[in-house]
């Protein structure tokens, strides 16, 4: 048995490590705790958030080992021994350049495109799109949509988020992203 | 939001976990990915005093070919089987469905045995493994049997799977060169399809040899278009035989009414898809 | 002295795209949601819902549950006293309004499925909802009315001892107001020889669905009680718990941190939030409550739910000669703090951007046992401009003429402004032609009308329609005097306070409290501007009533053209109270001095300071003029004489399938006149997030009870929010016709795409079928009820008012406290 070595006997709490943001940390958890619950209880890691209860809105996105996952829908214990990346960690952990202001490059698009309004789904639409931008560095608008339909926002109508993931997609692919052209704004 | 409390183990072999089951049976949920069972346990609509996680049984993960079948471990994710390309080339509808299967995320953690255990009638995997022919590949204390799909799905959210039994895998023959279409019909895309229809089709100078059927979301589990298929197999590809046998498509089933539409809307509705999925199967340009 | 540069004179802020200073922590996770807080030996509730919509509570076992572990006490109704407070209804639209008694925790009765019975305070969050589930409550159900059809038979009564469920009838009559003529008079008339339009439309129930789930916290310890709050109103809600719980205003501090979205879903007092700092007082301790999307989508109130009944008169060529709406609003179980004002803040904009000579609006306000309904993003304005589009379109129709033809014959020319309209209201400035035109070349109107009768000639499965929607409405609540006449509870005023720093650094404290709409950058712009500081240079504080102490927060589009104005007047007091003392140290008379690049300069010289260098030198006060205080800051409270009425041209070309009744947007493009533009980013961001809020009324969200009263569309499952995979990118533009309300020029844009894109895409439905027949799809127009109203020529009808069985009963066990199952099908 991996987690308890008494599998007989359930002591409800079980020693859990991982790295997170680049930390390592570890602790006993009782195994419902969610992962999302842990990140923000356990850890203070608050900018990762819970909007729903039935996984649809994607606003806990994470990187667990590399893939975006709904933080809710994954026990944390579960993620024993996983590398965890959380919005708070996304620009120092990824191996990507940071910009000039520290932030992620699809932070820094995000903001470029005013992509984002109450903010609250933010963290884990920038996750997802990074995860998006991982797997395909240059994707269509229908690809950037579909790649993103995972994460609910009731702000934006999603048009800047759409232009922040293709101003980003353009700036890592080396063209360079006119910040004119990337941007709706009238 | 918060799960009821309960033990957890994770068992790293399959005998390990027969006997987890063994030992709590009625009181365990087995978990996979998670991504059904989790909400489940977030709402508080079932607590179980134990889960019993597979996620670190190894031999449960990955794609193997054996000949005339690939085999699915039951534990192998959506993201890796929609990727696969023993899966792309030698059952190709199970490509295609798995792609659609929520939303990127979820197909990360989500996995084929899992989704195919919860058997949701919704569900986007239980269809195409019916059309395919697949074998389901149960381990229990007395060994290990295999249950084809038409004995497999048994009710809403019932399988074949007993209390002490777990699903390991699934056998799917191969399907070598047949062409395939998924056509899914949602309102909003993070829905559970409406009605979904798997084409898959093998046709030789323009005469369909082969055809299997299966649709999604039009009874308590999913279902094979028989009545479809026979008026396929054997016709030269036009589109007034697959119109026929499209409309055939409703023939028997007992589709649900809720919110998305009612149970006459979806026997029309599962007409027109069947006909879609078929023609796009076929890559024809007529529509 | 050089703390601050002044800035160059072609640097002007206002009208610039500015990046906004909010996101450099909402997009690294630095946020301060209230969830987030965290506070030493804070305690947590979970509450306790009803599953019935309608039952008499005859019994509560508490016992398993105090005994739970980590369980600091459950409560339910019979152990508050008056100190709990109750939900305030600010709004009694008429003197013999009907309204329920609201207390936040329900004692002999409940009357919605998802009110409140008991509440449970533990260590946890966790053991709190242990606790929660075991609780043991004995309900006697009672009847229960749901549908405003039933309810307004009286037959079955939401609150028996009432004996009636109809609350208010609110009545505007043009003839009797004398602002325009007979509305019976012009629609016998037309009877005889014209044209009349009798239509019945549903504003389905929807839900607000703001991202940030509600969530409050309150620290009783220390001197003020401390409230945060994820709120739209933090002084309005100080108002309420000082008004109801006997708690003196002074020792209550309401902070609204960061607010993830409201849309009008946290404009209002909750249940919650009282019980919440009635726990927190009781305890002694701080308390958090943070709700799930489950229990939000249930017990956070709704919006819409009205049905329309109208009435238009026309002559036979198409010139409009009187409106009549009967309208029924379903209220929900209680009356809410704006309540029945919703509907009737849509009653002066029925006759919208059109010259009706006669207008007559019913209003009547209805209970339910549902949750309660109250300000949804536009207010009453997207059901009067629906209504009104719609009608618009079928008059069309019948003159046999194009839909925008028959508005143009009948809209306020832009020569007619101001105009004051048959309800009363007197629009400043539009020019409804010049947006149509653009609105009709970003189209390609021509070019799709062509396409769209290809399609029609070819029988083509694929059908395509055009919509139509010519909007107005009318935002910046306030002015206070008319709310005052309307009988509403408060004012509409708004208050700003501009401070400077020692170091020349500015401090703007607002009383509008933002939840993402930019506030912080777009006050900023106005403020660097005025006061010829670098836009860095400009803090915005807001949201904390012990540093805003005065405001009336944010809704109806009223932060900019309220708030905003009363930002400008403060400013002009900092530099009317430097102005002197820059002459002091200049060594020049006032009268020498002129203020410019940021700089009070003299005349004819090269001689200056600028606001910082002043602000230094008055922090000093080594040197000031005799009988001058040594302070620049300055507030202003401004209150303004009218609304302002945003206007625009909305096109959008649906395609229909008509063999599956799956609709799917082709192209959306607007053409919007909000006045002066401070941000055209904010601006778009605006358009778009409202365009969407609006489309997905009419295609997707509908909030729908069983008969029982059981929310069938209780998750984010069945009530249909669109991902970016349903959306498309849009096309806007602007025309500018200064607000003539307030020295900015500019109008509210906060709602106006809402408002504007229902009856665009609906029309465009509809648009697509009438060759089959069609004249209405009911929303939101699904494709079952498409492909019915294309196969049966109706409006589509009713939908099964059943989830899908995802998260059902049969997945394993039964039952929950924070889902109640109630009559699960």
């Amino acid at each position: 048995m991996a987690k308890n070595n008494d599998v007989w006997q359930g002591d409800n709490m079980t020693r859990i490590s991982m790295r997170v943001d680049g930390m390592k940390v570890a602790d006993d958890v009782e195994p419902r705790t969610l992962l999302v619950q842990y990140l923000r209880e356990g850890l203070g890691k608050t900018g990762t958030v819970i909007g729903c209860d039935t996984s649809n809105c994607g606003a806990c996105t994470v990187h667990l080992d590399g893939e975006s996952v709904k933080s809710c829908n994954v026990l944390a214990v579960q993620a024993d021994g996983c590398e965890v990346t959380t919005i708070e960690g996304l620009a120092e952990v990824s191996t990507g350049s940071t910009t000039e202001s520290g932030l992620h490059p699809v932070q820094e698009a995000f903001r470029e495109c005013h992509g984002l309004q109450c903010g609250f789904c933010t963290p884990g639409m920038i996750m997802q799109s990074v995860d998006l931008l991982n797997r395909n560095p240059q994707p269509s608008e229908e690809e950037i949509r579909e790649g993103i339909e995972g994460n609910l926002c009731r702000c934006t109508g999603y048009h800047n988020i759409v232009r922040a993931v293709q101003y980003a997609s353009r700036n890592a692919t080396g063209q360079s992203g006119a910040r004119s052209e990337e941007v709706d704004a009238l | 939001m918060i799960p009821a409390s309960f033990d957890y183990v994770a068992p790293t072999t399959v005998e390990e976990a027969l006997a987890a089951l063994a030992q709590y049976g009625d009181e365990a949920k087995v978990i996979a990915g998670g991504q059904s069972l989790l909400p489940v346990l977030r709402m508080r609509l079932n607590a179980p005093e134990w889960v019993i996680d597979l996620g670190r049984i190894d031999s449960l993960r990955g794609i193997r070919d054996e000949g005339d079948s690939i085999l699915v471990g039951a534990t192998t994710r959506h993201s890796d089987v929609a990727t696969d390309p023993l899966v792309a080339e030698h059952a190709a509808l199970v490509a295609r469905a798995t792609a659609t299967v929520a939303d990127a995320q979820v197909r990360h953690r989500g996995t084929f045995g899992g989704a195919l255990a919860h058997a949701d009638p919704a569900g986007d995997l239980g269809a195409p493994a019916l059309a395919l022919d697949a074998e389901f590949v149960i381990a229990g204390p007395g060994g290990e049997r295999v249950v084809p799909g038409s004995e497999f799905f048994q009710g809403l959210f019932e399988t074949a799977v007993s209390e002490d039994e777990l699903l390991t895998g699934v056998r799917i023959p191969k399907h070598t060169g047949w062409t395939a279409h998924y056509e899914k019909f949602v309102r909003v895309a993070h829905q559970w399809p409406i009605c979904a229809v798997g084409a898959t089709l093998k046709v030789s100078g323009g005469v369909i040899e082969g055809a299997a059927i299966g649709l999604t979301n039009m009874g308590s589990t999913p279902l094979r278009a028989a009545g479809v298929e026979q008026a396929l197999v054997g016709q030269q590809a036009s589109e007034e035989v697959v119109r026929n046998a499209a409309a055939l498509a409703a023939d028997g089933v007992e589709p649900p009414s809720d919110l998305n539409g009612d149970a006459d809307y979806r026997r029309h509705l599962v007409t027109v898809l069947t006909r879609r999925a078929i023609t796009k199967a076929l890559g024809a340009s007529w529509t | 002295m050089t703390a601050v540069e002044a800035r160059p004179d072609n640097a002007t802020e206002i009208g610039r795209d500015r990046r906004r200073k909010e996101d450099a922590r909402l997009i690294t996770g630095r946020t301060r949601w209230t969830d987030n807080i965290n506070l030493p030996g804070m305690l947590h509730l979970a509450m306790v819902r009803s599953p019935f919509a309608h039952a008499n509570i005859t019994g509560i076992d508490t016992s398993a549950a105090e005994s739970s572990e980590g369980v600091v006490a459950v409560l339910s109704a019979k152990d508050f006293d008056e100190s709990l407070g109750a939900c305030i209804n600010a709004w009694p639209i008429t003197p013999d309004q009907k309204t329920p008694d609201h207390p936040p925790i329900a004692g002999d009765r409940v009357s919605f499925a998802g009110e409140i019975v008991a509440v449970v305070a533990a260590r946890s969050a966790a053991a709190a909802r242990d606790a929660a589930e075991m609780v043991e409550v004995d309900y006697e159900e009672l009847p229960a009315v749901v549908s405003l059809e039933e309810a307004v038979k009286d037959e079955v009564l939401a609150h028996p001892d009432l004996g009636t469920n109809k609350s208010a009838l609110w009545v505007f009559d043009s003839a009797q107001a004398g602002t325009g003529g007979s509305v019976d008079d012009a629609i016998s008339t037309a009877r005889q020889d014209g044209i009349v339009i009798e239509r019945t439309y549903r504003q389905q129930r929807l839900i607000p669905a703001f991202m940030e789930p509600r969530s409050v916290v309150c620290d009783p310890t220390g001197e003020q009680i401390t409230v945060w709050s994820a709120t739209q109103i933090p002084h309005i809600l100080r108002f309420a718990l000082a008004a109801t719980t006997g708690v003196p205003e002074s020792k209550i501090r309401v902070i609204a941190p960061d607010v993830g979205g409201g849309f009008g879903g946290k404009l209002q007092q909750t249940p919650e939030e009282m019980l919440v700092f009635a726990m927190a007082r009781r305890l002694g301790k701080p308390v958090k409550y943070t709700e799930t999307r489950s229990e939000s989508l249930m017990a956070a109130h709704h919006g819409r739910d009205q049905i329309q009944k109208l009435t238009l008169s026309a002559t036979k060529d198409g010139q409009v000669t009187g409106l009549k709406v009967e309208l029924d609003a379903n209220l929900g179980a209680y009356v809410a703090i704006v309540g029945g004002g919703v509907p009737v803040l849509g009653a002066f904009m029925f006759n919208a951007i059109y010259k009706f000579p006669a207008y007559q609006f019913n209003c009547q306000t209805v209970l339910t046992n549902t949750a309660w309904t109250d300000a949804y993003r536009g207010a009453g304005r997207p059901e009067a401009t629906y209504a009104i589009e719609r009608l618009m379109d079928e008059l069309a129709v019948e003159v046999g003429v194009d839909p925008l033809e028959i508005r143009e014959k009948n809209w306020i020319n832009h020569e007619e402004f101001p105009f004051t309209t048959v309800a009363g209201l007197t629009y400043d400035s539009g020019d409804y032609a010049t947006a149509t035109a653009k609105a009709k070349e970003m189209f390609g109107y021509d070019e799709l009308r062509r396409e769209q009768a290809e399609r029609r000639a070819n029988n083509d499965p694929v059908q395509l329609g055009i919509g139509v929607s010519t909007f107005t409405e009318m935002c910046g609540l306030a002015p206070s005097r008319v709310l005052g006449s309307l009988d509403y509870g408060a004012g509409g005023w708004e208050h700003a306070q501009v401070r400077l720093t020692p170091t020349g650094k500015v401090e703007v404290i607002t009383g509008a409290s933002a939840h993402g709409q930019g506030h912080e950058t777009a006050f900023s712009q106005i403020v660097a501007d005025r006061l010829g500081v670098p836009f860095e240079d400009v803090e915005v504080l807001h949201g904390d009533t012990q540093i805003a102490a005065k405001g009336y927060d944010t809704y109806g589009s009223r932060s900019l053209v309220v708030g905003g104005e009363a930002l400008v007047r403060a400013a002009d007091k900092v530099l009317e109270k430097a102005k002197p003392i820059a002459a002091h140290l200049l060594e020049a008379s006032v009268e020498d001095l002129e203020f410019t690049g940021g700089k009070w300069t003299v005349k004819g010289t090269d001689q200056g300071m600028s606001i910082g260098e002043l602000s230094t030198a008055v922090f000093a006060a080594h040197n000031l003029p005799d009988g001058v205080e040594a302070n620049l800051d300055s507030e202003a409270t401004f209150d303004p004489e009218n609304f302002n009425f945003p206007h625009g041209t909305h096109l959008c070309a649906m395609e229909v399938d008509t063999e599956t009744g799956q609709v799917k947007m082709r192209k959306y493009v607007c053409c919007d006149d909000i006045g002066n533009i401070i941000n055209p980013l904010i601006v778009a961001g605006q358009v778009h997030g409202g365009l969407v809020q609006g489309i997905a009324q009419a295609l997707w969200e509908d909030a729908v009870y069983d008969d029982a009263g059981t929310l069938v569309s209780g998750s984010f499952v069945d009530y249909l929010l669109p991902t970016a995979a349903d959306t498309i990118s849009f096309d806007i533009d602007h025309t500018t016709s200064p607000s003539t309300t307030n020295t900015l020029g500019t109008k509210g844009v906060g709602e106006a795409g809402t408002i504007a894109s229902t009856p665009a895409v609906v029309n465009a439905i509809v648009d697509a079928l009438r060759p089959m027949g069609v004249n209405d799809v009911a929303m939101p127009c699904t494709p079952e009820r498409v492909w019915r109203a294309i196969n049966e020529g109706s409006a589509g009808g009713g939908t099964t008012d059943a989830a899908a069985p995802h998260f059902d009963p049969s997945t394993g066990m039964s039952g929950t406290a924070d889902r109640p199952e109630g009559d699960v099908q």
